[in-house]
């Protein structure tokens, strides 16, 4: 009856945030990767990928979660990057070739 | 030779010490020989909860310096046949025993004993490297909250590391009403998380206060629903196939009667 409801009215039971935040917790203890460490990561990247493109970076996703792995069909941790361009900077590319 | 178990969680205050007094009392009224040894140095409770406190001469840390034999040092259950406790001291740090001297111990008494069971300190640190030295197998406590389940993940990953393959989960204080609300994980969400063997799951009991404050365990109660879970569990270590129900039980007049007339087994 119960489900019932939270199914009708769309809410999401307690139990279901509980779960959802330890499989967060539970990957990234098993990596051992802090969530401070995954913002440097992060600002690194950001940097990085900044010198060459333009990109939206409140849109820029990073975070750690479970890929099967190839061998064993073994879950491992995967350093997953969703990075939305807005546009190549060129001139920049061509400076660099430049220097080089 | 005896089976050396350690029962063992990452958070405090789970029921790893309520675990080994009912699941080591049961052992030895189903007729086994058995040692529960308190590997809590410096914070003991094993004793109190069989109720065994005023009965301590020496400790375990009494033992590895040589202050007596081990013999000395193991206090006879009077209710029960063949149940022994090795107390731990109550004023030394957690690192008193080392890992070598627990794994001596070890060997030393388990020729004597059909199971030793170790009640292991909460936590990663050095104690729980202590109290797992001598085991072989492992029991994981747990309660359905989300601190203490993602604690276990890091114990079991540990348990691991040391060598000590696939221990069992029992999952204890499930309450059943809040499961069905929606508003606790149930058992397979657990396990799911977790992915390891379940050994059993005790629901939240308030009989389990009142048989710890008498110093009786709680396996004593026939009409306890986690005294009948720890006798289950009992069983189930020497090999018994009993399912484990995870749903309260609608037992009407004619279930209660099959019960307790011992034809349903469950």
């Amino acid at each position: 009856m119960f489900e019932f409801f939270n199914k009708f009215f769309n809410k999401q039971s307690s139990k279901d945030i509980a779960k959802e935040r330890l499989k967060l917790v539970i990957i990234h203890d098993r990596a051992n990767v802090s969530p401070e460490l995954l913002e440097l990561i992060k600002n690194e990247i950001l940097k990085a990928i900044q010198k060459y493109i333009v990109i939206d970076d409140k849109l820029l996703e990073i975070q750690i979660t479970r890929t099967p792995s190839e061998q064993k069909g073994e879950f491992v941790p995967a350093l997953i990057a969703n990075i939305p361009i807005k546009s190549v900077k060129k001139t920049e590319i061509l400076n660099n070739e430049a220097d080089d | 030779m005896g089976e050396v178990y350690v029962i063992t969680s990452g958070k405090g205050g789970v029921g790893k010490t309520t675990t080994t007094a009912n699941v080591g009392t049961y052992l030895s009224i189903l007729g086994k020989r058995v040692l529960l040894i308190d590997a809590d140095i410096g914070l003991r409770n094993l004793d109190v909860v069989m109720g065994l406190e005023n009965r301590i001469v020496f400790d375990i840390v009494d033992v590895v310096e040589g202050r007596c034999k081990p013999k000395q040092a193991l206090i006879k259950d009077k209710r029960f046949d063949g149940l022994y406790l090795l107390p731990a001291a109550q004023s030394k740090d957690k690192t008193a025993v080392s890992p070598e001297q627990m794994k001596a111990l070890c060997e030393q008494l388990k020729d004597d004993f059909d199971f030793i069971l170790i009640d292991c300190p909460a936590g990663i640190e050095q104690g729980f490297k202590n109290a797992i030295a001598g085991a072989q197998k492992a029991i994981v406590v747990t309660t359905p909250e989300v601190s203490a389940v993602r604690d276990a993940d890091r114990i079991i990953g540990l348990l691991e590391a040391y060598e000590l393959h696939n221990p069992k989960l029992i999952i204890n204080r499930i309450r059943f009403d809040m499961v069905k609300r929606g508003d606790m994980m149930d058992i397979d969400d657990i396990l799911e998380i977790l992915s390891i063997e379940l050994l059993g799951i005790i629901p939240d009991d308030e009989k389990i206060i009142i048989s710890t404050n008498k110093g009786e365990p709680v396996v004593m109660d026939e009409k306890s629903r986690a005294g009948q879970e720890y006798r289950n569990i009992a069983r189930r270590i020497l090999g018994e196939n009993i399912p484990i129900v995870s749903e309260e039980e609608n037992l009407g007049f004619l279930g209660r009667l099959k019960r307790f007339l011992g034809l349903n087994n469950s």
